[in-house]
């Protein structure tokens, strides 16, 4: 089974000034597509060739797994994004957010942190743990936490590619304009109520 | 004593059009100048401060992430800037060039061997040519370590590398890191290879 890459659910200029049209048609046209189509010269004749990518995720190693764990990543983070998207979390989400961090500024301050401090490429996620509780991990590379059996709700990429057009070395900038473009809307989705 | 950032021996013009100011200046500015005044910071009062940047290679895997990952990003920086130095020879000759032939057959082997593993690197990091025991080998490492650190898995001295972290051309080449390992192999000073292959 071939994978194919998403179309954005929005315009490349949606999320403009905060993240450029020019930054999304390569980050979404050129390494999006890239994972999409290494994972599928890939896979033929391996154990893989008929898997999910949550199969690749839980079980592949190597450029399988990097490739095909970049593809789910970065569906992930450009489905999270919306010009008018809600930009607080509410309702039970809010709540478990609360419960767990203590604040929503402190839940803030702890991903921006993790963020920003993840040492080369990689990402900072909200999951909901095994426990039901809700936590940030950094994964490097192509790390993704459903391979530690966690439920991944929001995610940040922080690989140079994705700020490198707009912001430079101003990783922390970028994560300032993350919040702007993120639609809280689709966290409460995938958080389930 | 602290690590200083270098001074670039040449203007940040002067790798133009394959190298542009922008991004040199970004790079050594920012990049490097903040991975210098990281490891100043992590270095503080951690009973480690008198040594060489090579001693603290050494050493990197016994000692917290900030000195390692800045350690050696303090390090691979001096290096590049110096191996990209304008001018020199653009062919690597005599006891280099035997040496390379004896290691990889031809020099046109090596090409292909460093390039490979430029490309391969998954994520950030860095491409090497090394000495190990007077061979020369190429290898890559993740994100700053390099071939000094006791954790590599290949170790050695390196005389050549090529930084494939994104910063180092994603202004110029966005995605393409193959012509930026193109162009890079084009720019490389072979008298300052040569004169860190001799030691
Ligand atoms: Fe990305
Ligand atoms: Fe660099």
């Amino acid at each position: 089974m071939a994978f194919t890459l998403p179309e954005l659910p929005y315009a490349m200029d949606a999320l403009e000034p905060f993240i450029s049209a020019r930054t999304l048609e390569f980050h979404h046209g050129k390494h999006h597509q890239a994972y999409v189509n290494n994972v599928n010269n890939l896979i033929p004749g391996t154990p893989f060739e008929h898997a999910t990518l949550e199969e690749i995720i839980l079980k592949a190693d190597g450029g399988i797994f990097n490739n095909g764990a970049q593809v789910f990543n970065h569906t992930f983070y450009f489905e999270q994004f919306s010009p008018f998207g809600c930009r607080e979390p509410l309702g039970a989400l809010k709540d478990a957010l609360d419960r767990d961090f203590g604040s929503i500024a402190a839940f803030t301050d702890h991903f921006n942190k993790a963020a920003a401090t993840l040492f080369g490429s990689g990402w900072a996620w909200l999951v909901v743990n095994i426990d039901g509780k809700l936590e940030i991990v950094q994964t490097s590379n192509a790390g993704c936490p459903l391979r530690d059996g966690k439920k991944p709700l929001l995610t940040c990429d922080v690989w140079e590619h994705a700020y490198y057009l707009d912001k430079q070395n101003l990783r922390p900038k970028y994560i300032e304009d993350f919040w702007k473009v993120l639609d809280w809307k689709v966290i409460s989705l995938r958080f389930g109520a | 004593m602290s690590f200083e950032l270098p001074k670039l021996g040449y203007a940040y013009t002067a790798l133009e059009p394959l190298i542009d100011a922008r991004t040199m200046e970004i790079h050594h500015t920012k990049h490097h100048g903040g991975y210098t005044a990281n490891l100043n910071a992590a270095l503080q009062g951690s009973g480690h401060e008198g040594k060489t940047i090579e001693e603290i290679m050494k050493i990197a895997g016994t000692l917290p992430a900030a000195v390692r990952n800045n350690g050696g990003g303090y390090y691979n920086h001096n290096l590049y800037w110096e191996i990209l130095t304008p001018g020199g020879s653009k062919e690597p000759r005599g006891v280099l060039l035997d040496a390379i032939r004896e290691s990889f057959g031809s020099l046109t082997a090596l090409k292909d061997a460093f390039v490979k593993a430029a490309i391969t690197r998954f994520g950030s990091g860095w491409a090497w040519l090394l000495l190990d025991n007077n061979k020369l080998v190429v290898s890559s490492t993740p994100n700053q370590d390099n071939p000094l650190m006791d954790v590599a898995e290949v170790k050695g001295r390196p005389v050549l590398g090529i930084d494939v972290w994104e910063h180092a051309y994603y202004l110029n080449y966005q995605n393409r890191r193959p012509d930026y390992v193109e162009a890079f192999w084009n720019l490389i000073n072979w008298d300052e290879v040569t004169r860190r292959f001799k030691g």
